[in-house]
């Protein structure tokens, strides 16, 4: 379904969050306090357009079969409609061919993948991987876990007391040679947006591969894997748009042919007998079982979708909510702010605390507001320990949001410290 | 919400009653909340026939609704004996709360009763049911 981006008078050459608003039905909801959503936690999950809905819907009305198998047309249908997909997620993020895209279910199976099948083969003992103080667990629990079976060394690179990757360290944490740098394009808990481009260049001078987890990026800001020059990337489809349990991991063609299966079973083989099997050829090779069919179908329309809005437009709106959030945010004592605060290197997440009240307690109260967000360590607890916090608030944007949102996000603020005295 | 956050909560929290660490103590336990990471220790006296609690402290630093729980649960603890602590049914807490807590705070408000009976019972419990809806 195509989509007519809106001109919205207040972001040049932008679109309406207001007007996008009427795209996703579940603004239709009425909340439990009868206030307007003010749905501010896209960075856990986003809300899905009617767009998206209505493809999973029809595809399991009319074009549903098992894909690679049945000799008969709802099957070449349902293939055909599963295969265009995968092609909208290379074109998507400028991967070179669409057979180097991996469908799995999310960002987290991608990143395991790669530390299970690529990891187990190339990293033995005395190697070293690095990653950073910034990423999601997604991007350091499989590294810990490679890295003490085979014997391995994992390294963090340090972050700044605002948020940024401390470069230097970086620079001296891959002198040490490590085979790999695992990185996020951009921080779930604090929105820092890495500059990925240099990274990527140090880490190959160095002579390592670059895992790009783009699970926080690939919602929000174009990708073009070509340019950026890393090995592997991975995101998650829910988190744009699309349906949970889908994700996709892009790799190298050359890398991809080279490793083992991850999991084995059926659709992933050329051949069995019974003394053993033959792998199919990628992205095949890596898709045991029958996938996540219709989802990726899902997935594909809610890129249609992001690209009829134009990638840097959405950029654009979340940069322009980020400004206004982050600066009305700065006026309210007792609201301290995380991440950095230069609005390019931010995206469209605001990382808080409020005085000394609980962020629990601030979400609770939020909620009675109309106003939805994260509150806890974001499976980020080395950047709470960085910080020496338990948990911060946390509030998110995307296309849908608006400046009421803004503002419900400042009521909010106000009315929990009004009702905690402080 | 003012449904959840009445003022005796929020007097709780702001001051809470028996909160620090008993020293010395015969009983002590400490436990976390998975789902914020928040911690929560206590300490227990015994009395000379080592039946029942003479005095009690939690520690730990939490919501407002862990705060006020442990505040409330430690001030009734006093003077019951060790097989009442241990029959206590969870309910009971959130009777005494006296606030509707949603699935999400469930473990908010029963950490305290699950620290409690890890001290009473000399080692961790499961989450009682009424919790597992927070999963």
């Amino acid at each position: 379904m195509a989509v007519e981006p809106a001109v919205d008078t207040l972001i040049p050459g932008g679109f309406s969050g207001t007007a996008i608003r009427a795209d996703f039905p579940m603004f239709d909801m009425p909340t439990r306090s009868g206030k307007r959503l003010a749905f501010l936690d896209a960075a856990a999950s986003s809300p899905k357009p009617r767009a998206v809905v209505e493809a999973i819907a029809d595809a399991y009305s009319h074009h549903y079969a098992n894909v690679h198998r049945g000799i008969y047309e709802l099957s070449e249908d349902a293939t055909a409609r599963f295969e265009a997909a995968r092609g909208k997620v290379a074109q998507f993020i400028g991967a070179p061919s669409k057979r180097e895209i991996v469908f799995v279910r999310n960002a987290t199976e991608a990143i395991n993948l790669v530390a299970y099948s690529w990891g187990r083969t190339n990293v033995g003992r005395g190697d070293r991987v690095v990653t950073t103080q910034m990423e999601h667990h997604a991007n350091i629990v499989p590294w810990q876990q490679l890295t003490s079976e085979v014997g391995a060394t994992l390294d963090y690179v340090a972050i700044s007391d605002d948020g940024r990757l401390e470069m230097d360290d970086l620079r001296a944490k891959l002198a040490q040679g490590p085979k790999l740098l695992a990185v996020a394009g951009v921080s779930n808990a604090l929105g820092t947006i890495n500059p990925l481009a240099e990274i990527i260049e140090l880490g190959h001078q160095a002579g390592a591969l670059v895992l790009v987890d783009a699970a926080q990026m690939a919602p929000h800001m174009a990708i073009d894997v070509a340019a950026l020059g890393c090995d592997f990337l991975a995101l998650s489809g829910h988190k744009m748009l699309g349906p949970s349990g889908i994700g996709a991991l892009w790799g190298r063609r050359e890398l991809l042919d080279a490793m083992p299966p991850f999991m084995t079973g059926g659709s992933m083989i050329i051949k069995v007998t019974m003394e053993g099997a033959e792998w199919n050829e990628v992205p095949y090779k890596f898709e045991a079982g029958t996938p996540a069919i219709v989802e990726a179908i899902g997935l594909g329309a809610a890129i249609d979708y992001l690209q009829a809005l134009g990638m840097d437009k959405v950029r654009e709106h979340e940069r322009y909510l980020f400004e206004h959030a982050w600066a009305a945010l700065g006026e309210i004592p007792g609201v301290r702010r995380f991440g950095p605060a230069d609005p390019s290197i931010h995206a469209g997440v605001i990382s808080f605390v409020l005085d000394d009240i609980h962020p629990h307690d601030v979400a609770t109260v939020f909620d009675a507001e109309g106003v939805a967000v994260r509150a806890g360590h974001h499976c980020a607890q080395p950047v709470m320990l960085r910080y020496d916090i338990p948990a911060t608030t946390r509030a998110s944007f995307y296309v849908y949001n608006d400046l009421d949102d803004v503002e419900a996000l400042t009521a909010a603020i106000r009315a929990t410290q009004r009702l905690f005295g402080s | 919400m003012d449904n959840l956050y009445r003022d005796f909560i929020l007097e709780h929290y702001r001051s809470p009653h028996n909160k620090g660490t008993l020293d010395p103590h015969d009983l002590h336990f400490a436990d976390s909340n998975p789902t914020c990471g928040d911690e929560m220790s206590m300490t227990l006296r015994l009395d000379e026939g080592r039946t029942g609690i003479a005095d009690v402290a939690f520690d730990g630093r939490g919501c407002a609704i862990s705060q006020a729980s442990a505040s409330i649960l430690t001030d009734e603890l006093r003077g019951q004996t060790l097989d009442q602590v241990r029959e206590m049914d969870p309910k009971h807490v959130l009777d005494e709360l006296g606030v509707p807590i949603g699935p999400a705070r469930l473990k908010c408000a029963l950490l305290s009763y699950k620290v409690l009976q890890g001290a009473v019972r000399g080692g961790e419990v499961a989450w009682p049911a009424e919790a597992e809806a927070a999963g």
